[in-house]
């Protein structure tokens, strides 16, 4: 059989519950019932039960199987996830919103994630699977949900929290924009093997890739060479060399990010911030890690206004107060020293004491 | 009982959050690979390091992308992840699926992977994690037979992804999921087969509230809006100001003060709304958007790597997205085309328009400079008269 190519992804029309097909588009409001549960009103007058439940994100086939026999026992055989690794249980008749709430507490799947919660971390690989990783990804969301378990089955914050996990710069869950952003990052500069760079990399291409310029051709050896005080440790010429890595068990660990968002609601969209530019990987639990979020998680819900994300309220109250109620040395890294650095720095005399 | 191979890792079985441990050593059980991918990640717990080598060229026949090489660097120790590649599996749209589906999905994986799979991968994608390089080729087939084709990997538009739309949700200001197949089929071939000079990447939200982050982490961003007055409903109005104070939680938080209450009634001056939704989330009973709906076109966003992370800016401030989105489309082309042509190796669209300057963009797309595109004028007198005087 010829290898057929390019017929794309299943259409989603095969995969909608009924109640979906028929009211497609036609959705008139909805309700958060309680934390995990919507329920969504058609024009119809049909109604949708949303039941959303946090996962690891990997899964065992057997696992994802078990999630089948759920949404077959009470969903009429679908289920969908969410952007944010929930799964999402759909029912459509009332009467099987409670027993399937008792089947998965049964089984132990939190139910929550939904207004005024943290919902699931979104994370990258680490080094379950990555090749570029500064620190593990599905080990620390572990550590971290576990002890802000509660606050994802109920609605204890003022607002919506958003904490997302990259286990390097290349930040392939994109966290830049997060409440709370836990970022891996390198500290030592690349070991240059010169016989890899000599035989396997295309050495424009790896001076190219130096956002500082860091890296200049050294002809004679046929390599590189690396002015140390100009590099930051992205790790981009790793990328692009394999004669470059970066990855040290003492130089890696984790920076702490927050204020960002990516909603359009009331201020718009907002990089996170640099608050912690390291911490060392302490696993199985990084316990520097998971103490540092939570204070940060702390301090805001205590402090907030209603509606008032992460950023909001660090904006309104200033970064200098910030610092200080959440007990946060100030680091000179904090201080930005890359391209447009200056649109940072204060250009008034007003500030708090 | 012999001891614990993986004593680090067991401690992450413990704890109220479901434990990726437990499920490493369900798959751990049927599968030789799944077991040692467990033991090499316990050694990184130990050594504090990764142990995956650099990259690695592998694929299926007729595509560029779609496979994530992975080798590890400690094979002698742990041969079972000696290969480990990754699969990206585009997903349907709005990530819905029916369960005779997935089973499929798993029957394929068990067959010829790790039985270890993320729900799903950053991208978008289900996220196949971990096979060998001789079951690469069967593996596709066998997806292909159930209807399930790769995502895209490399320098290649990736797979594009949408928030759950008018499947479920009332705020949807067009067919995200849709468009979203629209897009997706239309631009196979760039997805498939790496030809541009670094990633591109599409991410459709059907409104300002923007679920998929879009603004944040694509090259082309799509978010829904609308133009005219948002409807109120008044009966529902007062029966909102029961549980909740509409004064200090909706009115004061407006960002551009266009709402008024006098305890009766809820009125807003439409024309300085800005639409960011938060009137509408608190009340979504009682305030709809108005009737025109479309969207609104940014462009240029990304994550650090080379220059720095950007968000992506307007240029279309209003698009109607109807089907056969051939105003999209035809933009979509353009941008490629002008990146494409332009782009230094590893430059995303973003550092490209910094580089050469937005207004070279939007003439080379044919688009019209507009107020609603900037923030604020620029404060430096160093502007060209590329037409002349």
């Amino acid at each position: 059989m010829a290898t057929r190519t390019d017929f794309g992804p299943p259409d989603y029309e095969t995969m909608l519950p009924p109640i979906i097909k028929k009211n497609y588009g036609m959705w008139k409001y909805h309700e958060r019932v309680k934390p995990g549960l919507l329920k969504h009103v058609a024009e119809s007058g049909d109604e949708l039960y949303t039941i959303r439940v946090g996962s690891a994100r990997l899964l065992s086939t057997d696992h994802v199987r078990e999630i089948c026999d759920v949404a077959e026992k009470f969903c009429g055989g679908y289920v969908r996830f969410t952007s944010r690794h929930n799964i999402e249980f759909l029912v459509s008749e009332k009467k099987n919103v409670d027993p399937l709430i008792a089947d998965l507490n049964k089984r132990g799947w939190p139910i929550g994630g939904t207004g005024h919660s943290i919902t699931n971390i979104v994370h990258t690989q680490g080094w379950i699977h990555c090749h570029t990783p500064a620190t593990d990804a599905s080990g620390i969301v572990k550590a971290v949900m576990d002890e802000l378990y509660d606050y994802f089955g109920s609605w204890k914050l003022p607002g919506y929290c958003r904490i997302s996990l990259a286990c390097c710069l290349n930040m392939c869950g994109a966290v830049h924009c997060s409440d709370i952003a836990i970022l891996g990052i390198h500290r030592t500069v690349p070991k240059l093997n010169h016989e890899i760079i000599r035989t396997k990399c295309e050495i424009p291409n790896v001076i190219a890739a130096c956002p500082t310029g860091a890296i200049r051709p050294d002809p004679a050896n046929k390599s590189v060479i690396v002015n140390e005080d100009r590099c930051m440790y992205c790790g981009n010429c790793y990328t692009m060399c394999p004669g470059m890595p970066v990855a040290d068990p003492v130089g890696g660990g984790v920076s702490i990010w927050v204020g960002g968002k990516v909603s359009n609601t009331r201020s718009g969209p907002a990089f996170s911030r640099l608050v912690i530019p390291f911490l060392p990987n302490t696993p199985p639990r990084w316990p520097e890690t998971v103490a540092a979020v939570k204070n940060i998680v702390e301090v805001w819900a205590k402090h907030a206004r209603k509606h008032e994300r992460m950023g909001e309220w660090i904006e309104r109250i200033g970064w200098e107060r910030f610092f200080e109620i959440a007990g946060i040395p100030f680091a000179e890294q904090i201080i930005d020293d890359f391209t447009l650095a200056s649109e940072t720095y204060r250009t008034t005399a007003a500030f708090k004491w | 009982m012999a001891n614990s191979e993986t004593p680090l890792l067991d401690d992450l079985e413990k704890g109220p959050w479901p434990s990726f441990v437990k499920d490493m050593k369900q798959a751990a059980v049927k599968k030789e690979s799944a077991r040692a991918l467990l033991g090499q990640l316990e050694q990184s717990f130990v050594d504090n390091i990764g142990h995956w080598k650099h990259g690695g060229i592998v694929g299926v026949k007729g595509y560029g992308a779609g496979v994530i090489g992975r080798y590890s660097d400690i094979p002698d120790k742990f041969p079972g992840v000696e290969h480990f590649h990754t699969m990206r599996v585009n997903m349907p749209a709005g990530w819905f699926y029916t369960t005779k589906a997935l089973r499929a999905v798993c029957d394929v994986w068990d067959k010829h992977g790790s039985g270890l799979t993320n729900f799903h991968g950053a991208t978008g994608d289900i996220i196949l994690l971990g096979t060998s390089t001789d079951h690469l080729q069967p593996c596709f087939d066998d997806l292909a037979e159930i209807g399930f084709d790769l995502g895209g990997s490399g320098s290649a538009m990736r797979t594009p992804s949408a928030c759950v739309g008018p499947a479920r949700c009332e705020w949807a200001c067009f067919d995200s999921l849709n468009l979203l197949r629209t897009v997706t089929r239309t631009f196979q071939g760039q997805m498939h087969r790496p030809m541009f000079p670094y990633k591109i990447k599409i991410k459709i939200s059907a409104c300002p509230n923007d679920c998929v982050a879009s603004i944040a982490r694509a090259d082309i961003s799509v978010i829904g809006t609308w133009r005219g007055n948002i409807q109120i409903d008044q009966t529902e109005v007062l029966a909102c100001a029961k549980t909740m104070n509409i004064q200090t939680e909706v009115v004061d938080l407006c960002p551009t003060k266009c709402m008024s209450w006098d305890g009766k009634a809820l009125t807003i001056d439409d024309k300085e709304c800005n639409r960011c939704m938060h009137c509408i989330n608190l009340m979504p009973k009682a305030l709809r958007q108005a009737k025109e709906r479309g969207a609104t076109i940014l462009v240029g966003s990304k994550a650090p790597i080379v220059h720095g992370a950007l968000l992506s800016s307007v240029v279309i401030p209003f698009m109607k997205m109807d089907p056969p989105y051939d105003e999209f489309i035809e933009f979509v082309n353009k941008t490629f085309e002008y990146w494409d042509e332009n782009g230094k190796m590893r430059e995303r669209l973003g550092e490209l328009i910094n580089r050469l300057g937005m207004g070279k963009f939007l003439k080379a797309v044919g688009l019209k400079p507009l107020p609603q595109m900037i923030k604020r004028p620029r404060a430096n007198p160093y502007y060209f008269w590329r037409e002349g005087i």
